[in-house]
């Protein structure tokens, strides 16, 4: 009788969240009258602004990455090493935006960072990049030290930290040939998360008056009827690329250990 | 080394060893501070000045008109709506993958899915949602071709309370899903068949052990939902434009110039949603603190 | 009548037998002991009785009920599993208490039984407390109380006391046995020690690839080991081959020796047994059999000398008392074993 129930509970999740996904494909597929084609698609891919605003967010997003991991990776592991009593702290700023809405933050770097304000980051395009590049660094934040911190924890930090001291090599090198390649999955799959974040967000971008790809679709989205819909599958299919090679490499991290 | 009492070297060393530990940290705080913790701080004060800098309590007291107030009500009610709903949903989705006797394969895909769905948030969810449940939607279209049901005359609307919380279940769902799983994980067979053997029912193990057991953690899901859907613009922008008077459109709108004149009125707007998200966690530490008596 | 009786019990998970013709009867008030390796079926047999698992053929019968159409929380018994079972969210009174607030029994009774279980295994001070506030053999024993509370028909125990270290796992089985007794209450109890089967049980199930190889008190399975796995899983075994020369009289040879054993043998080679504590080094009263052997290993444990004698191809390990005023014997040393005949087992199979 449990299983059943179970096969029930089963079977609604997936009729809720598999209908939605094929009356996306079907709707894509729905613009020329009559039949069905991949015209919507073939517009979308023809749009030249599709290409600049996916291209402008896949940079935001690998910029996004490197700068999280050089920030995140060190931190991590000198708290983990030497500050163990402050760990509290540090968890506790990373679950933060969690809980503060991004567009407060956002709506904080507008007024903070104007023009007039002694770090005029928003008076140039380049600088409202990098405003918005930190932004998505602080919403990627929860995700990527909890991967990192999660991947430290598997590995005694300490102990490898004073072998290689031992043996004459300096931070730069501990951090770049020890704890880094040891910490590489962790990190690879905070890096995927982070991408699939920054490739569709909206609000920020919106907001700091950037060409990403969110508001480039919510303004597709505003004008037209069909493309929004083959959007959507191209947005999914993005999305699920990067679970699958988050997948792909905690399997393969899985692997390694067990040959171990 | 006979230096070591005449020199003072070491000791200057010493006391100054626990500033340079500090300073491994120092480039995450100073982030931290400037990206996320000023400019929150700055909206919170900016709440309670005027634009000539003075202290004001206006600008908090003009959230107290009815407009923004049921903004701030249906935001809360839909956020309150797509969490419990999510956490309900989530955590029966969950158990019928880790405890309820599913195939053992089906747990990969089903995770591997929830991340992605509780990413595939924002835009793109708005427009899977238009076309499936929208005017000309698969679903609209087919219930009306094949069962006769016209959801729209029967008052249906996507753009309503419960259209709202039904895409954003779309996302909350998987989250629950994933942030719950470890918790189902850690109940214990022990537990389950040590209820059984002293007589007790399934519904006595979940209302007497296992349900306490996971109290604390569907607690810190609901307040994590809470948020997650409380701050979400993208999804409703792009389903309505900032026609859905919801406090994070609204506060959108507000910023982009849009809509209020008052720019203050803007830094309160969004004090509003740091206190509503902070008392929501708050309870959470508190309810969390006293279910935990039994942890160490 | 038997009290529990499990008969021709099988079991299989996949193409593996766990459990094969498993018979049973235990007395009402006896104390079994299922011991065997890991993987034995022993916990699989302990399971069926509890209802966790179904088997695929068989009877299992309570007081002559059969039990196998009721459900766990039908069937009035009472379990202690291996280690941290206690439910953490429970206080310890509340823990003992669950099987009858389950049952819907009024508080006040609830409460004088909880008391009385709680002064039953001497922790009448701490039913506030919560199990993380126990130690290992603590909770245990708040675990034993539990499943003794709603005065359950049968006392199943999964290796209650492997998660605890020595000295406890000591003291508790003799309180569990103890407990046992003063309550007379059927108890079928599952270890992989050998030392805590002999020393708490009235019988022993010695268990082996999901069959029953010896089911007998704790003296027998230790001195008559029905088959050699028996012998060698019971006890530290000395095991040397030997050729029958004349198995009428029960001469054989062993180690370039002729000896006579004094009883029929069936003919070709034997492997016969020895317990160390049958070996003597140096002539002893009533062990009439020499066997002359080389020291070749001394361990010096306090008390106790243990020693490994070469013996021919084989070796025998005996144990010697501490002798204050004489040193342990040298390696190398050759000495002289004695044994009586009627200590060597022979082992079949």
């Amino acid at each position: 009788m449990t299983r059943a129930f179970a096969w029930i509970a089963f079977a609604l999740g997936a009729i809720y969240f598999f209908l939605p996904l094929i009356g996306t494909v079907e709707f894509s597929l729905r613009m020329l009258r009559g039949q069905y084609s991949f015209e919507a698609y073939r517009r979308v891919l023809a749009d030249p602004r599709f290409l600049d605003t996916l291209g402008y967010s896949v940079a935001m997003a690998v910029a996004t990455i490197v700068f999280g991991v050089l920030l995140v990776v060190p931190t991590a592991f000198w708290v983990r090493l030497k500050m163990p009593r402050i760990r509290p702290l540090i968890e506790f700023i990373t679950l933060l935006p969690l809980v503060i809405p991004a567009i407060v933050i956002v709506f904080g770097y507008i007024r903070l960072f104007n023009t007039s304000s002694i770090l005029p980051l928003t008076g140039s395009a380049m600088g409202t990049n990098v405003l918005l590049m930190f932004g998505y660094a602080t919403l990627a934040l929860p995700y990527m030290y909890r991967a990192v911190d999660t991947g430290l924890r598997a590995i005694d930090v300490r102990t490898l930290t004073e072998a290689a001291q031992s043996l004459g090599a300096g931070w730069v090198t501990i951090l770049a040939r020890l704890i880094l390649p040891n910490v590489l999955v962790a990190v690879l799959s905070g890096a995927f998360l982070t991408f699939a974040i920054v490739i569709g967000e909206f609000t920020m971008a919106a907001l700091l008056n950037r060409p990403a790809f969110g508001p480039y679709m919510q303004l597709l989205g505003a004008n037209r009827a069909y493309e929004p819909a083959a959007l959507a599958v191209i947005a999914f299919a993005i999305t699920w690329a990067c679970m699958g090679l988050m997948q792909l490499v905690t399997r393969f991290q899985k692997h390694t250990r067990a040959q171990r | 080394m006979t230096a070591i009492a005449e020199s003072p070297a070491p000791r200057v060393r010493a006391a100054r060893r626990p500033s340079l530990v500090w300073l491994g940290v120092v480039p995450f705080l100073a982030f931290a501070f400037l990206f996320l913790l000023w400019p929150t701080l700055y909206i919170v004060v900016a709440a309670f000045r005027t634009p000539q800098g003075d202290w004001t309590l206006a600008n908090v007291l003009g959230l107290f008109q009815k407009s923004i107030l049921d903004a701030y009500w249906i935001s809360i009610r839909i956020s309150l709506a797509s969490a419990a709903l999510g956490c309900l949903i989530g955590l029966l989705v969950a158990w019928a993958v880790v405890l309820g006797g599913l195939p053992a394969w089906l747990r990969g895909p089903v995770m591997t899915f929830s991340g992605v769905a509780s990413n595939f948030a924002g835009v793109p969810l708005a427009f899977a949602f238009l076309a499936t449940l929208g005017r000309v939607g698969l679903v609209t279209i087919l219930l009306r071709d094949w069962f006769g049901i016209n959801i729209y005359a029967m008052g249906f609307n996507i753009l309503s309370f419960w259209g709202l919380t039904l895409v954003y279940l779309f996302f909350q769902i998987p989250l629950m899903i994933l942030i719950i799983t470890p918790a189902l994980d850690g109940l214990k067979r022990e537990w389950r068949e040590a209820a059984a053997i002293l007589g007790a029912s399934g519904a006595q193990y979940w209302r007497l052990v296992a349900l306490p057991i996971l109290f604390p953690s569907l607690l810190g899901c609901f307040a994590l939902l809470f948020a997650n859907s409380f701050g979400a613009v993208a999804t409703a922008f792009a389903l309505t434009g900032s026609s859905l008077s919801i406090v994070p459109i609204l506060l959108f709108a507000q910023i982009r110039g849009d809509v209020l004149n008052d720019p203050h009125l803007g830094y309160a707007l969004a004090f509003g949603m740091i206190v509503v998200t902070a008392l929501a966690n708050g309870l959470y530490v508190w309810l969390r603190l006293r279910a935990e008596r039994w942890l160490k | 009548m038997p009290f529990l009786e499990i008969a021709r019990l099988e079991k299989s998970f996949g193409a593996l037998r766990v459990v094969r013709d498993f018979n049973l009867a235990i007395e009402k008030g006896e104390f079994v002991s299922l011991l065997g390796p890991s993987g034995c079926g022993k916990t699989t047999v302990l399971r069926m009785v509890a209802g966790f698992e179904a088997p695929d053929s068989g009877t299992i019968r309570i007081d002559g009920q059969d039990v196998l159409g009721l459900r766990p929380n039908q069937r009035s018994i009472g379990m202690v599993f291996q280690a941290y079972a206690l439910f953490p969210n429970l206080t310890v009174a509340q823990n003992v208490g669950f099987g009858l607030k389950v049952k819907g029994t009024g508080r006040a009774e609830m409460d004088a039984r909880v008391d009385e279980m709680l002064r039953l295994i001497g922790l009448p001070d701490l039913g506030q407390r919560y199990p993380f506030q126990l130690s290992g053999g603590q909770q245990q024993r708040v675990a034993l109380a539990r499943a003794l509370a709603p005065k359950p028909q049968v006392l199943l125990l999964d290796e209650p006391l492997s998660a605890l270290d020595a000295k406890v796992r000591v003291s508790l089985r003799n309180e569990i046995r103890a407990i046992q007794r003063d309550l007379g209450i059927t108890t079928l109890f599952v270890t992989h020690d050998q030392e805590e089967a002999l020393s708490m049980s009235d019988r022993v199930v010695v268990m082996n690839g999901g069959l029953a190889e010896q089911v007998g008190d704790p003296h027998e399975i230790y001195n008559r080991p029905a088959t050699r796995f028996v012998a060698q899983f019971v006890g530290t075994l000395n095991v040397l081959e030997a050729e029958v020369t004349d198995p009428a009289a029960g001469r054989v040879r062993l180690a370039g020796q002729e000896i006579a054993l004094g009883r029929p043998l069936p003919p070709g080679r034997a492997s016969l047994a020895l317990r160390p504590e049958v070996v003597s080094l140096g002539p002893a009263p009533g062990r009439d059999l020499r066997l002359a052997g080389r020291i070749a290993e001394v361990h010096f444990l306090g008390s106790v000398i243990r020693m490994r004698v070469a013996v021919g191809s084989d070796h025998v390990s005996l144990d010697a008392f501490n002798r204050p005023d004489a040193p342990p014997p040298a390696v190398g040393e050759a000495v002289e074993l004695s044994v009586s005949p009627r200590d060597l087992l022979v082992l079949e199979g």
